[in-house]
């Protein structure tokens, strides 16, 4: 087999931090979407859309993961983004959801 | 851009095409087909004495369908008249199985199991669930998954074939090279269907995992109260309240107009009436909606009135539904084909099968770049790793073994009809079956030699569809029947049969001539 950069390891890391962290992330942006994107949480519908959103962005993350250098610094970075993602939505439930 | 990240995603793109591809060949060829249901209903349906048509004639089915069997009262379903099915009433009770009512032309009401082939339903299933033997839920759960590898596939095949974009896409070099052939063909057919595999992809993982997506979001985004809320109180029959109160419901023709002053160009076909026969009975009602994209594979949706035709919930229909609804339903309407007539209809026919050409060719050029190469001089061919062979036999065996699965379980269709009790059971059975054998077979015999009798078995199995046809036609004592309207079937049928049978030569060929190191040859025999 060739000598590549990448070891098993390597590729293991990247792609569960592609899977779950992709994932999270997406997650907390579709909650932005939701509570700070058109309407907010008054058109009935929008949820539904607001799902739809996930699969996207979580796959694009997914796809673009293996562009870093390493699984830790994949792991590090979406980790970082993850952690503020998921901060800023917590700070807008905290002034916006009343009940 | 930098060569060690072409050599990534170039494993990336090999890696997700090698755990998608057998699934989705599947699901894409049986999708093809689950664009002609109606089509492929007609053909499976026996000649039957015409049942009356018609509004007046659908208020007296209601009418004398609910005096003798007060059961069906509560909620029951009116099927208009189509291509393939008489116009008919189903309902079915809790706990028991569903029953339909057709009005004989006498005048009286004749009950029966609801009329029509389960097959088109079970293809559908076939098509979401790539034939596992799970339930719905959990077969489009995994598919969901194989989708999201899908999009990682896609995304890494475009990153791959980015920098020689250009020349490889105006390329195809037929030639001595038979690899840069078929890889040529497999880029080609990547990017001009490119959008259509976008869409396909991303509402896979939409369909499979939604459940999932949901609970997290409850969780995450929403909280359980507020969700439950939103949930509860957005469905079509959130608004709606029971009122007892004894009321006439309006008759069909009444009923469908002042439906069509609130939707002008909707076209009802299957009404499923609650409460009829009270002040709150409403009908939730199926069209078609030529205009626009609409949010089912059966068309657009909308719950009005029964009593006075008042539009209750207009979501799920176009001219009354929100801009969030006309996003999700055009992403639905863009997977389910259901928009632009038979011309989109035949459009994703062929992408479906072109799609299934490129999974099939996808493991072919796997198999090929992990070939090790004969060297002159070495006596003889050299072996292939096993892992090699059996993936030339799993891909050989799933995909031809779906092709004549499918197209033998439509022929029995005819074959079994009246015959058996359960024909729904049947026709899984001979699906199983052939699909089961083909995999054994292709393992057993190898995926060179199994490769020329499958694609035998494709052509047979297809052309049995015109040929039962055209049996029932001359010989009206094997008590099957050929449908002048249903031609296009069989004729579909019997060109892809040539086209299997097509390939068989070729393969054939290859298997007596091709490169001795090549899993395609027949290994030689010992002496």
């Amino acid at each position: 087999m060739a000598k590549t950069a990448d070891s098993g390891l390597s590729w293991l890391g990247k792609s569960l931090a592609g899977l779950l962290l992709g994932y999270g992330l997406a997650i907390a942006l579709s909650g932005l979407f939701a509570w700070l994107g058109p309407g907010g949480m008054v058109p009935p519908n929008k949820y539904q859309f607001t799902m739809w959103l996930v699969v996207p962005v979580w796959l694009g993350v997914f796809s673009a993961v293996f562009l870093f250098r390493s699984a830790l610094r994949a792991w590090g970075w979406l980790g970082l983004a993850n952690g503020l993602a998921f901060a800023a939505l917590w700070l807008v439930r905290q002034q916006l959801d009343q009940r | 851009m930098h060569a060690s990240t072409l050599r990534t995603y170039k494993t990336v793109h090999t890696w997700t095409g090698i755990v998608a591809g057998l699934a989705l060949f599947i699901a894409f060829y049986a999708g093809a087909l689950t664009m002609f249901k109606q089509p492929l209903q007609r053909w499976l349906s026996p000649p039957a004495a015409s049942a009356p048509a018609g509004s007046t004639q659908a208020d007296a089915l209601i009418a004398r369908t609910l005096a003798e069997h007060p059961a069906a009262q509560p909620d029951f379903t009116l099927h208009l008249q189509n291509q393939a099915l008489p116009q008919h009433i189903t309902w079915q009770r809790r706990g028991s199985a569903p029953q339909a009512a057709t009005l004989a032309p006498d005048g009286g009401v004749h009950l029966g199991p609801p009329p029509g082939s389960p097959l088109p339903d079970w293809i559908d299933v076939v098509h979401r669930t790539a034939g596992l033997p799970l339930s719905l839920d959990w077969g489009a759960g995994i598919l969901g998954v194989v989708s999201a590898a899908y999009v990682l596939a896609i995304v890494s095949g475009i990153v791959v074939l980015w920098p020689t974009l250009v020349q490889d896409f105006f390329a195809l070099r037929v030639g001595r090279n038979r690899k840069r052939m078929w890889l040529d063909a497999h880029n080609v057919i990547g990017i001009v269907s490119l959008p259509f595999h976008l869409i396909m992809a991303i509402s896979g993982v939409v369909f499979g995992l939604h459940d999932i997506i949901y609970e997290t979001q409850k969780v995450a985004v929403y909280g359980e109260a507020r969700f439950e809320r939103i949930w509860n109180g957005s469905g079509p029959f959130s608004g709606v309240r029971p009122d007892p109160a004894p009321a006439a419901a309006l008759p069909l023709a009444a009923l469908v107009e002042r439906v069509q002053m609130q939707v002008p160009d909707f076209m009802p076909h299957t009404l499923r009436f609650r409460g009829w026969g009270t002040r709150g009975a409403v009908a939730w009602i199926t069209g078609e909606q030529a205009c626009c994209m609409p949010r089912t594979a059966n068309g657009s949706l909308v719950l009005v009135s029964a009593v006075d035709g008042r539009m209750l919930y207009g979501e799920y229909v176009a001219g009354h539904r929100s801009g969030w609804m006309a996003g999700v339903s055009s992403f639905f309407a863009l997977h389910f084909g259901a928009y632009g007539g038979s011309t989109v209809r035949w459009g994703y026919f062929f992408l479906g099968l072109a799609g299934a050409f490129l999974f099939y060719s996808g493991n072919l050029l796997w198999i090929e770049s992990r070939r090790k190469i004969e060297r002159p001089g070495s006596g003889g061919p050299v072996l292939q790793r096993r892992a090699t062979a059996w993936m030339a036999a799993g891909t050989v065996g799933v995909c031809l073994g779906c092709v004549a699965g499918l197209s033998l379980s439509i022929a029995a269709g005819k074959w079994l009809h009246g015959q058996v009790a359960d024909l729904g059971a049947w026709h899984r059975g001979v699906y199983y079956a052939v699909f089961l054998a083909s995999v054994g077979w292709a393992f057993a015999r190898g995926g060179a030699r199994a490769g020329v009798h499958l694609l035998w078995l494709s052509a047979l199995a297809c052309w049995a569809i015109p040929g039962t046809s055209l049996a029932g036609w001359l010989l009206p004592a094997t008590g099957w029947w050929a449908h002048g309207d249903a031609l296009a079937v069989d004729a579909v049928a019997l060109l892809g049969g040539l086209g299997f049978a097509a390939m068989a030569r070729a393969t054939a060929r290859r298997v007596a001539q091709g490169p001795r190191d090549s899993v395609w040859r027949a290994p030689a025999r010992c002496a």
